[in-house]
């Protein structure tokens, strides 16, 4: 789980945040509703994590509930790869 | 000379029972009740006190009850502003408060953008869900106002050099004459279904709207939501079986990375129209191989003047393209001019400022008499209009796009003054010095890097999630920087002004570009 965890945040920081800190981008903090991922980059962090965890998700997993943390996010992997 | 209002009297006179708008959520309007329903709108504002010439504010999600209004407003002689429902409500507030609404039609999500009784004096305001339901289910004509196609139809506001939004004024004529364009070259019927992906404050919506209403034909509104889902977008597109699609490339882009198109038989599409940014090549030929059914034509020009060159794309385009289509010929209905900035014609070939003149050229900006003398040339008794854009001819292929001289970049279609960005960067309590800087991106379009010193008493600088944070509650989404570069204090020239060439050199060098 933590090393899914820093995979998803590794990518976040690489690809939306060039230069941050990795201590600012912690697992709860929220990613959409604070403006750090818009549409666009969300589209792209949900094509990312199904390729890399070799899931497929639907529109309705990743709404906000359970795709606006990191930890959210791990969690709902996590759900998918047990199903 | 006709009016966008007698588009929709004659089709509902033609067609009163054929669909004309259907909803994001599924409901559909037919032709007659679109008409009734606007008309009693039109009764009811002009009732309260709207008269021709006022401005009336919308700040609503797309919906058929949205178009209702527009067309409402329209009846009742006024014009419509049409206000982005999820941006910052200060910028809305501001846009309102600057063209001086007479009266404003909101949910009760965008109540809170309703300007203050001391700024701006309402004659009626209107909240979807209650008081609008209200005036529109009476049997009320619509007022006796004459129909003056030279009377503005809409005001549409885009980035400001200066940091404010400016209104573009459109009247009637100005938009008739694009539609009536549209149905010369894109033959279109009442057995077409027209997408409507881009919303109404940006001037993409005009082609959607009304050259279906023109002929009868049904609009499919593509919500906020929807919009940025590009699997529910492909599926919505075949469960429709839309004829025509009109968007940004980069939503196109989308469906085309994202949308899982072989999943989905998109064979009823017929044209595939595209317009507000390059459109880069590589994913052009993706989306043409995965629809390779329609017609697929760049259409290009500023709100100011709606489209005013356009190019069709050849079928199969070849593996080894990279350079941009053309953004190809004069539209009937404009006359293009392309001068050295001292004014002289260009010899074809040579790169120029391009100039349009013509019926769909607009009004001048709202309230704004310093960007109207510098926005217009005036030259063999016509006006002018200056677009800022970069171009060259060729005869093949007509007008190529070469950039601009100014700081006005183009992102997702939107149109962006990089100093309404910086604007928004300076109003950071610990923001010192705040420069954004555009570069050319092979796979995005565009990036904006922001660079920034803060205040020497302000302690740490801001992380970047927190700007990313910031930006997110004072700039539209589109204006939020890709990226951001804190310094201790910026390059400045010997003129001490920030020194923007030496920043642009160094991102070129990190092959930012």
């Amino acid at each position: 789980m933590n090393d899914m965890k820093e995979t998803i945040r590794q990518f976040i920081l690489k690809t939306y945040l060039p230069g941050e800190s990795p201590a600012n981008l912690r697992d709860d903090t929220p990613l959409r509703t604070s403006g750090i991922l818009d549409s666009l980059a969300t589209l792209g962090l949900v094509s990312y994590v199904e390729k890399e965890f070799g899931i497929e998700l639907e529109a309705h997993e990743t709404g906000l509930e359970s795709f606006d943390r990191i930890e959210d996010i791990a969690a709902l992997v996590e759900r998918k790869r047990a199903q | 000379m006709s009016t966008l209002v007698d588009y929709l009297s004659s089709s509902s006179a033609r067609w009163p029972d054929r669909t004309a708008i259907v909803d994001p959520g599924g409901d559909a309007l037919t032709y007659a009740e679109l008409d009734r329903r606007s008309s009693a709108l039109a009764g009811f504002l002009a009732a309260r006190g709207v008269a021709p010439g006022d401005r009336v504010g919308v700040v609503l999600p797309k919906s058929a009850t949205t178009v209702t209004a527009l067309f409402g407003i329209m009846k009742a002689g006024a014009a419509y502003v049409p206000i982005d429902h999820s941006a910052p409500a200060e910028r809305g507030r501001g846009i309102l408060t600057d063209c001086q609404v007479r009266a404003v039609i909101v949910d009760a999500h965008s109540r809170a953008l309703m300007p203050s009784a001391s700024d701006v004096p309402l004659a009626a305001s209107l909240v979807v869900g209650e008081s609008f339901d209200a005036a529109v289910a009476e049997a009320r004509p619509a007022p006796d106002v004459a129909r003056d196609a030279s009377a503005l139809a809409y005001i549409l506001y885009t980035s400001g050099s200066t940091g404010i939004p400016k209104g573009v004024m459109l009247t009637h004529d100005n938009a008739v004459s694009f539609v009536d364009w549209c149905s010369s070259v894109f033959t279109p019927s009442e057995q077409d279904r027209f997408s409507s992906h881009a919303p109404f404050h940006f001037d993409l919506s005009v082609l959607d709207l009304y050259v279906a209403i023109k002929h009868g034909a049904a609009v499919h509104l593509i919500s906020e939501e929807l919009g940025k889902n590009p699997r529910e977008l492909a599926r919505f597109i075949a469960a429709n079986r839309l004829t025509v699609w009109y968007s940004t490339p980069s939503i196109l882009t989308l469906l085309e990375q994202f949308g899982h198109l072989e999943a989905q038989d998109c064979s009823s599409l017929r044209l595939v129209l595209f317009a507000g940014e390059v459109f880069p090549v590589k994913h052009l030929r993706q989306v043409q191989r995965r629809w390779p059914g329609p017609d697929y034509y760049n259409l290009y020009g500023p709100t100011e003047t709606n489209v005013c060159t356009f190019a069709k794309i050849p079928p199969g385009i070849p593996d080894d393209r990279d350079t941009p289509y053309p953004i190809g010929f004069p539209c009937a209905h404009c006359e293009p001019l392309v001068l050295e900035a001292d004014g002289h014609e260009v010899t074809p070939g040579e790169e120029g400022l391009l100039y349009i003149a013509g019926r769909s050229v607009f009004q001048g900006y709202w309230n704004r008499p310093v960007e109207n003398s510098a926005a217009f040339l005036s030259r063999d008794g016509r006006r002018w209009y200056n677009t800022g854009d970069v171009v060259r001819w060729h005869p093949d292929d007509g007008f190529i796009y070469a950039g601009r001289r100014d700081r006005m970049v183009k992102r997702r279609g939107y149109r962006i003054e990089l100093g309404e960005i910086e604007r928004g960067l300076y109003l950071h309590p610990r923001i010192h010095e705040a420069a954004v800087i555009a570069m050319p991106d092979a796979d995005a379009g565009v990036t904006i890097t922001a660079f920034l010193s803060c205040h020497q008493d302000a302690g740490r600088a801001p992380s970047i999630v927190e700007m990313k944070t910031f930006c997110a509650s004072h700039l539209p989404g589109y204006m939020s920087p890709d990226r951001f570069v804190f310094e201790t204090s910026l390059p400045r020239t010997s003129t001490d002004k920030v020194d923007y060439q030496s920043l642009r050199r160094r991102l070129a060098g990190q092959g930012a570009a």
